[in-house]
């Protein structure tokens, strides 16, 4: 059972109501993943594209006016490799979980 | 005011009362006459309800499902397959605690294809988490509803209510119906109050996320417990409309049993013939009554008990099969009586399915076998050719 799960029915919304919002920070959601995004800074041009097609917003990025991306978040990633599809220096490579 | 109405007009009369904000309903067959009238109240201005005619029950269901969860009163109506094909939605109204009313006409379900009175329909889903509430007449239909609407709304229960009443003999049959004043019922059901609400709150709010391996079976234990809470709110509310019909209603009613020693158990409108049967039998000194379920979820086990402790023999009348167990008011019953010492005898009796007539006689030759002591393990059929 992951942290955070271990309440009673006694101390639960009925229904399975989510009555707080930003739970999702509590709910990893990316433990089911079977591959991982490789980045390489050297290769990354900071496009964005892949930042916006991520559909688990799990690529995060600076807070500048031209922001450059930062390493992928394995919290929520769920390797659907969305990302290395469409990055166009090739600068993700999707690799195995277990593998280096 | 006493009105003439069917037991579908007075489903329709209640909602028209009650004047709930979204009514969702399929519009076409096997839609009972409950929603004609209540889409007749509708069109001529006499309730102000959102009326949503949608293309299936499923989605009857989930309309409702939406407008309960945005925080309003919602309600629909439907019988037999309808309620079938509803049926994945009537489980998620009550695993998301949304107080949905809804009135069923039973029928029967397919097939073979039928459009008469059966049990099968409400039956199939006894164990989908809503209060069933059954009705003798339209009176009954009438005032369960009324009260339906306060057990469901109370927010400790939040557990949708369906409302039964049998296909044709009690939806299309006229009856003297004893109607509260309009004022009254606003005044009894009240401004509806949401506990949460999508659309309402300023808090945000999600209804309906996944839940796995992780709370789902703590969702569902909340579920029981609430079932709890409703049997112990049930007279609560039920006083509360007696003081203003001045009607009764016990979950398990019981007619000249306290001296009985031969018991039938029926509901909905087989409890009125049983009781002239009983009447007419009275009358030649056999102790005979009739136990009525009202109540049949939550069932009120502890009730049951109590009515039936000192009778010999038992007879349960159900309109439906539980095929390869026991029909689903026979095996209750049993159940309820497994803790006494001195167990009554009791006897399984199916009829009416499909709308087969259910006549004094048939009833008058049931008494007669448990008079006798002569039951088995076996089920009986009554009025089937064998």
């Amino acid at each position: 059972m992951k942290e955070g799960m271990n309440k009673s029915w006694k101390e639960i919304p009925e229904g399975g109501l989510i009555v707080e919002p930003h739970t999702s920070l509590n709910n990893k959601t990316g433990t089911w993943r079977s591959f991982r995004p490789k980045w390489d800074p050297e290769k990354c041009v900071h496009c964005m594209l892949c930042v916006f097609y991520c559909p688990d917003t799990a690529i995060p990025i600076t807070k500048e006016d031209r922001p450059k991306r930062l390493d992928t978040n394995l919290d929520y990633c769920k390797g659907c490799g969305i990302c290395a599809n469409v990055c166009p220096t090739k600068a993700i490579e999707m690799i195995e979980e277990g593998d280096e | 005011m006493r009105k003439a109405l069917t037991g579908a007009y007075a489903a329709a009369e209640a909602m028209r009362q009650i004047n709930p904000d979204v009514v969702a309903a399929y519009p076409i067959t096997p839609q009972t006459p409950i929603m004609e009238r209540f889409a007749y109240f509708v069109n001529n201005g006499l309730s102000d309800t959102e009326l949503i005619r949608v293309e299936s029950e499923h989605s009857a269901m989930s309309a409702v499902v939406g407008a309960s969860a945005a925080g309003v009163r919602a309600m629909t109506a439907t019988s037999s397959v309808g309620l079938a094909l509803m049926f994945e939605v009537v489980n998620a109204a009550s695993g998301l605690r949304l107080p949905i009313v809804m009135n069923v006409v039973n029928r029967a379900l397919s097939a073979p294809i039928n459009i008469h009175g059966d049990h099968s329909d409400s039956m199939a889903c006894r164990d989908a988490g809503w209060i069933q509430i059954y009705s003798e007449n339209p009176q009954e239909v009438y005032e369960h509803t009324l009260l339906a609407t306060k057990l469901s709304e109370d927010h400790d229960v939040l557990i949708p209510s369906m409302i039964m009443q049998d296909g044709f003999i009690t939806s299309h049959s006229v009856e003297p119906v004893d109607v509260l004043n309009d004022e009254v019922v606003k005044q009894f059901v009240g401004e509806f109050r949401p506990k949460h609400s999508l659309l309402l709150d300023e808090k945000p709010l999600t209804i309906g996320a996944l839940e796995l391996y992780d709370y789902f079976f703590e969702t569902k234990r909340q579920q029981e417990e609430a079932m709890n809470v409703a049997k112990q709110k049930y007279y609560h509310y039920a006083d509360e409309l007696s003081k203003l019909t001045g009607n009764k209603y016990p979950m398990a009613e019981k007619y000249l049993l306290d001296d009985a020693e031969i018991a039938i158990v029926a509901l909905n409108s087989a409890a009125s013939t049983t009781r002239v049967v009983v009447d007419r039998l009275r009358a030649e000194g056999k102790k005979v009554g009739l136990l009525k379920i009202r109540l049949f979820r939550p069932f009120p086990y502890e009730e049951v008990q109590d009515a039936l402790k000192n009778v010999n023999f038992v007879g349960v009348l159900d309109r439906s099969f539980s095929f390869g167990a026991d029909a689903p008011i026979f095996g209750e019953i049993k159940n309820a009586l497994y803790d006494l010492d001195k167990k009554p005898k009791l006897q399984s009796y199916i009829f009416g399915l499909g709308g087969r007539e259910l006549y004094e006689k048939d009833i008058e030759l049931a008494f007669n076998q448990l008079l006798l002591g002569n039951v088995s393990k076996e089920k009986r059929y009554l009025n089937l050719r064998e």
